[in-house]
């Protein structure tokens, strides 16, 4: 990791380096199950899972593996890790697996888990690679949770999370009376409605720091140019 | 179940990327030439088509009888990656015009989650060969169909002038946004 992704807090480091909105990786599974909150942060949770358990055992094989057959022997593994997992959400959030369905199996063929172990947990070791994969992870679970809340919350008006475990309420607030809701953002066109304008948000966010860091660089410039003018100048002075 | 049903509603009304989302990475990846859409979706439908009818005998006929169903992940994705690459091999070795113009798009199709999902679905659904085959040719005619027209939208798009912070990747999703609303109009059609 270089030194200035480094300096970059938590936050712009979720923003630089999202998988989602940055890097388009894993969108199926993001537009697919963003209908609640719920969803979700169970999505996520089981993503975090497998990515960072993949990038772990995947840093402690990639030296005994065979470089022609790597990308199978990866696949063997995450695909063993989303099945465990499956079967842990099917037994204790049983309600949960339903209603993800084969998005959880689907986990297998997401891009970021192949991604991520391709480009960094294959070369780096495994206090790192961990680190990666929780980063990677949370950064996806934040790109879910954003989408959900306001697909939730425009179409439904209001916000709810319950237990996954036993399916109890924790908390649920009504914040848009029912006849202002916005219905079509719980549909497939407000999935696709709502990533485009996330994706634009962020895109907007970068170019503007590149256009300040543009802008710093050039002043900078004009400053060391004019320092040497006043430095040239009463040489010519002297002379 | 009637065929005709099956093969109109997996076509068109669960379109599998405009109504399931998936498939979603190869759909934003190649769509920007038609002729590489026209390239992809003949890929997909051949993968598609060959995977599932194989997965579904794998399933039946060696992990049924041997008592192993919670492995049909892994045998799956094993089963769709190996074949991708004999398709691969055999198109290389007899066809090489074939494999100059479909060659770069057979490995990305290992990982497009539209194989590993039909597969499954076939599952899940229960079907028989016959509705295994017609499910899978369906799905895999309506990826083609709307990537096909979504290529050609975004032909013209890349000749408008687009806000800086929606070029590329965004404006292509609001298109796809708009494209939903139309087929959501063939859900009255069964």
């Amino acid at each position: 990791m270089s030194t200035t992704e480094k300096k970059r807090g938590f936050w712009s480091e979720m923003i630089y380096n999202n998988p989602v909105f940055g890097l388009y990786l894993g969108i199926c599974s993001t537009l697919a199950i963003t209908t609640t909150l719920n969803n979700a942060i169970g999505m996520g949770v089981a993503v975090i899972a497998v990515l960072t358990l993949s990038n772990i055992v995947i840093s402690l094989i990639a030296p005994l593996t065979p470089d022609e057959i790597h990308i199978p022997v990866y696949i063997v593994v995450i695909a063993t890790l989303v099945t465990v997992v499956g079967m842990l959400m099917q037994a204790y959030t049983p309600e949960l697996y339903s209603t993800l369905g084969t998005f959880i199996d689907l986990i297998v063929v997401n891009c970021i888990i192949l991604g991520r172990a391709e480009a960094y947990a294959s070369s780096h070791n495994v206090a790192e690679s961990a680190r990666d994969g929780l980063m990677m992870g949370l950064s996806y679970t934040f790109s879910l949770i954003a989408m959900s809340l306001i697909r939730q919350l425009l179409g439904t008006g209001v916000l709810e999370f319950s237990n996954p475990m036993n399916n109890q309420l924790i908390f649920s607030v009504r914040l848009i009376p029912e006849s202002f809701v916005i219905p079509v953002f719980t549909t497939q066109t407000g999935a696709f409605l709502t990533f485009a304008i996330l994706a634009a948000a962020i895109s907007a966010i970068k170019n503007n720091d590149a256009k300040k860091a543009a802008d710093a660089a050039k002043a900078r410039a004009d400053k060391e140019k004019a320092a040497a003018a006043k430095a040239v100048k009463p040489a010519k002075e002297a002379a | 179940m009637n065929l005709l049903t099956l093969f109109l509603s997996a076509l068109l009304i669960n379109n599998v990327i405009l109504s399931k989302f998936i498939g979603m990475c190869p759909f934003m990846g190649v769509s920007t030439k038609l002729s590489s859409a026209i390239g992809m979706g003949v890929a997909v439908i051949f993968v598609i088509f060959g995977a599932s009818v194989l997965s579904w005998a794998l399933y039946y006929y060696a992990l049924v009888p041997l008592g192993l169903e919670y492995m049909k992940l892994i045998c799956f994705i094993l089963l769709i990656a190996a074949f991708v690459q004999f398709v691969e091999m055999f198109i290389k070795k007899n066809s090489p015009a074939l494999y100059k113009s479909l060659g770069i798009y057979l490995p990305l199709i290992t990982t497009n989650c539209a194989v590993l999902y039909v597969a499954l679905d076939n599952i899940t659904q229960k079907y028989n060969l016959i509705e295994t085959m017609v499910n899978s040719i369906a799905v895999s005619a309506g990826f083609m169909l709307v990537l096909v027209i979504f290529a050609t939208i975004r032909e013209r798009l890349a000749a408008s002038d687009v806000p800086e912070a929606w070029k590329g990747n965004p404006i292509a999703f609001v298109v796809a946004a708009i494209m939903a609303i139309a087929f959501s109009a063939f859900a009255g059609l069964v």
